[in-house]
């Protein structure tokens, strides 16, 4: 069992350097991209493996590899001018319909009856309502707390859908955009093209991450409202270049998560401006 | 014992009848009537459409049934629920009945289980069109695959077992009538269609022989699978509606939902074994056993149900209406007044207040009373099953909507209804016709074994109830 995580945990870093390497340099080159691919299923295997076995796979998250990333993001809702800029980056580059917003902006109503925006990305949930009610274990939490979806095992049942309390799940009612050949193989963390019959929904631009690489849509913000960061290190940036220390961030701007009382615990923080309340409706009769 | 004749009870006196039970109840498998091939025929090619709809469907995603990311779950859910539930009525006529020992159950009991046995494998197949990808389908048989965790691995178990239970309870009751056939076809030519019988009958008679050791031992565990039947039916549709209630969404988060599944699918099942008995009384002539009285009893176990049924709608829209939290209120107000009100009052009054308007008063609570209120209630079930889905799948979570200022705001999504879905419909409602006939032609459309039971347990102690 221990020889086993071990030789995943090399995988998985050898998956880091690959994919830095392919997405630098070239994406011409097969050699590198199979490395990359199987790295990345090394990553996927250990995901399912840690969610499945979680008390016995928990010891090969924090192996001397280094602390895992916990992949977060604050949305300052005062600077948001409803551009959706990041709606039509993402799109963009995951090759979505223009009804799938996995990105989505929001045109929400204040208690003072003004208009303001909300952009509403994947919350990725420590504790997702979208997980447990897949018949098939499509959907699944990576060790960097990640929920992701398995294309290749959604059966398209859409109960996922019915559970996310953010809307934030988009099937794939016809066929997806043609994609031309991607710099990642076509895996949970690089869900592009879409599969015909699936669910697909934000991650965050998962493939991404581990080159350095910030989420399209963070990086194509143009008034820096979004910010991503790691709550390990407790580092948080966003297009502009700001960079913040993530709890001193949240504590100071009052930030809060949205439909906290539904208890999925997200991993995305709104700082809100004048008066939102996000809406969390369970007071608002 | 050859023949029994059924006491003339309350018989329609109309229509010159036969009275020969085993005679009745084995023409439709020995004979072919005038009208057989070309309602097989016209039934045939309309499901043949479903399929080809369904294929249609397949190749070009399922949003062209209709469905977007603002309704995820629509008609084909509302189908596999209502047809789901409909073959509960089998189950309550034949196994509830049979418990409570009421024995002018006895002539409908074959045509009930029937009806069961064919809805719910159409209910079940309503499980493809809903899949995006039916080619993975086998993941849900595929233990590696398996979430424990999800209500919809748990409703494909409960529905499959509830399937298997149903084939049992058919078949159990068949072993004596398939004795009973075999020996009758003895006198007939051998022809083709009498060799074919009697070679499916020599499969389902085994090797029972008919001694009262035997019999005794078929009617124990004919009686354990009736009581087994009913929580398993009761299971079934509760973990059905679990589908729909383990969620956040208003409407679908109801601690009454599988309440609310059970008593539906006891009211619309009892509506359709009403039109199946009413359709195979005419269609095979079995005026002799079947009577008006028994119509009028199978209606007040509808409007029981049907009246139960109401009270529950009653308490949810009222209960959740008057709470006030937002997504509930707007839920409540858009299926009263809003965007589903049409759907949900013709509900009301066709499928709520008519039949029991209809059951009430003597001069409607004729045959042909009791199976016009069993066909509002089959058709206004299926719309209030469209009722029951749709409006939280197209909820807007986001932006809710008292958020914009009213109940009615937010950005409802919505179904639309397209010729797909439709032709599915219709072709699934036709299946069930098409293999009811199909059904009778090999197996004795009445229970002859149960009857004539019953009769003798008549004779000696002057009890019987059949036909009465």
């Amino acid at each position: 069992m221990t020889t086993r995580h071990e030789n995943e945990v090399v995988a998985e870093e050898d998956a880091g350097r690959d994919e830095l390497t392919a997405a630098a340099v070239t994406i011409g080159r097969r050699g590198l991209l199979r490395a990359a691919a199987l790295g990345t299923l090394g990553v996927g295997v250990l995901g399912a493996l840690t969610e499945t076995l979680v008390a016995a796979a928990e010891p090969a998250t924090t192996t001397p590899s280094g602390p895992v990333k916990q992949w977060c993001m604050i949305i300052d809702l005062r600077l948001c001018n409803g551009c959706k800029l990041c709606t039509t980056a993402c799109q963009t580059a995951h090759y979505l319909h223009e009804d799938q917003t996995w990105m989505n902006v929001y045109t929400m109503t204040n208690a003072a009856g003004e208009d303001y925006f909300m952009p509403r990305p994947c919350q990725m949930c420590e504790d997702p309502a979208c997980v447990p009610v897949c018949p098939v274990g499509a959907n699944f939490r990576t060790p960097e707390g990640l929920t992701l979806v398995d294309q290749s095992k959604c059966i398209g049942t859409r109960i996922c859908m019915n559970a996310c309390p953010y809307d934030a799940r988009y099937f794939n009612w016809s066929d997806p955009v043609p994609a031309p050949r991607q710099p990642f193989k076509q895996e949970p963390e690089w869900p592009v093209p879409q599969v015909k019959g699936t669910v697909g929904k934000c991650i965050e631009c998962a493939a991404m991450l581990p080159t350095g690489q910030l989420p399209e849509c963070v990086t194509n913000c143009p008034m820096g409202v979004l910010y991503f960061g790691d709550l390990t290190s407790d580092a948080a940036v966003n297009g502009m270049g700001a960079t913040v220390k993530i709890s001193t961030f949240l504590a100071e701007n009052d930030a809060i998560v949205f439909k906290e009382e539904y208890g999925t615990h997200p991993r995305v923080y709104y700082i809100p401006g004048h008066g939102q309340d996000l809406n969390n409706n369970s007071s608002a009769s | 014992m050859t023949d029994v004749i059924i006491p003339n009870v309350g018989r329609d006196q109309s229509s010159p009848q036969e009275t020969d039970l085993r005679a009745v109840a084995m023409r439709p498998v020995l004979e072919t009537p005038r009208w057989w091939w070309p309602s097989i025929g016209v039934l045939t090619v309309i499901v043949l459409g479903g399929i080809a709809a369904w294929i249609y469907q397949v190749a070009n995603g399922l949003g062209t049934a209709g469905y977007n990311d603002g309704a995820f779950w629509a008609i084909y859910e509302a189908n596999l629920v209502t047809f789901i539930g409909v073959s509960y009525g089998g189950a309550v006529v034949s196994a509830i009945l049979r418990l409570t020992h009421a024995a002018w159950r006895a002539p409908l009991t074959r045509i009930a289980e029937a009806t069961a046995l064919v809805t719910l494998p159409i209910g079940m197949v309503f499980i493809i069109p809903h899949l995006g990808d039916p080619s993975r389908i086998w993941e849900l048989v595929w233990p590696p695959y398996w979430n424990l965790t999800s209500p919809i691995l748990w409703d494909f178990f409960a529905v499959s077992t509830y399937l298997l239970a149903t084939i049992v309870f058919f078949y159990l009751p068949l072993v004596p009538d398939a004795a009973i056939a075999l020996e009758r076809f003895d006198d007939e030519v051998p022809s083709t269609r009498v060799k074919v019988r009697k070679s499916l009958y020599r499969v389902l008679v085994g090797r029972f022989g008919g001694t009262p050791y035997e019999r005794r031992r078929l009617n124990g565990a004919i009686g354990l699978i009736a009581i087994m039947i009913i929580p398993m039916a009761v299971s079934v549709h509760s973990v059905l509606s679990f589908a729909f209630a383990s969620s956040s969404r208003a409407g679908y988060m109801e601690t009454i939902l599988p309440v609310y599944f059970v008593v539906a699918a006891l009211y619309s099942g009892v509506a359709l074994v009403v039109l199946t008995v009413a359709a195979s009384r005419k269609l095979f002539h079995l005026e002799a056993f079947v009577t008006p009285r028994h119509f009028v009893r199978l209606g007040f176990l509808m409007i029981a149900f049907g009246a139960a049924y109401l009270y529950l709608t009653f308490t949810e829209y009222l209960i959740d209406g008057y709470s006030g939290t937002a997504g509930a209120s707007a839920w409540v107000y858009q299926i009263v007044a809003g965007r589903y009100a049409i759907p949900f009052w013709i509900y009301f009054v066709a499928g709520g207040i008519a039949p029991l308007f209809i059951m009430m008063f003597r001069r409607f609570r004729t045959t042909s009373g009791v199976v016009v209120a069993s066909f509002l209630v089959v058709a206004a079930l299926w719309i209030k099953r469209l009722v029951i889905v749709i409006p939280p799948a197209t909820e807007p979570l986001v932006n809710s909507p008292l958020a914009k200022g009213g109940v009615l705001a937010g950005n409802w999504g919505t179904y639309h209804f397209t010729w797909v879905p439709i032709s599915i419909t219709i072709a699934a409602t036709a299946a069930i016709p098409l293999l009811l006939l199909v059904v009778f032609r090999f197996v004795p459309i009445l229970s002859m074994a149960e009857m004539e039971e019953l009769a003798e347990g008549h004779e000696e102690s002057g009890t019987l109830e059949v036909g009465a």
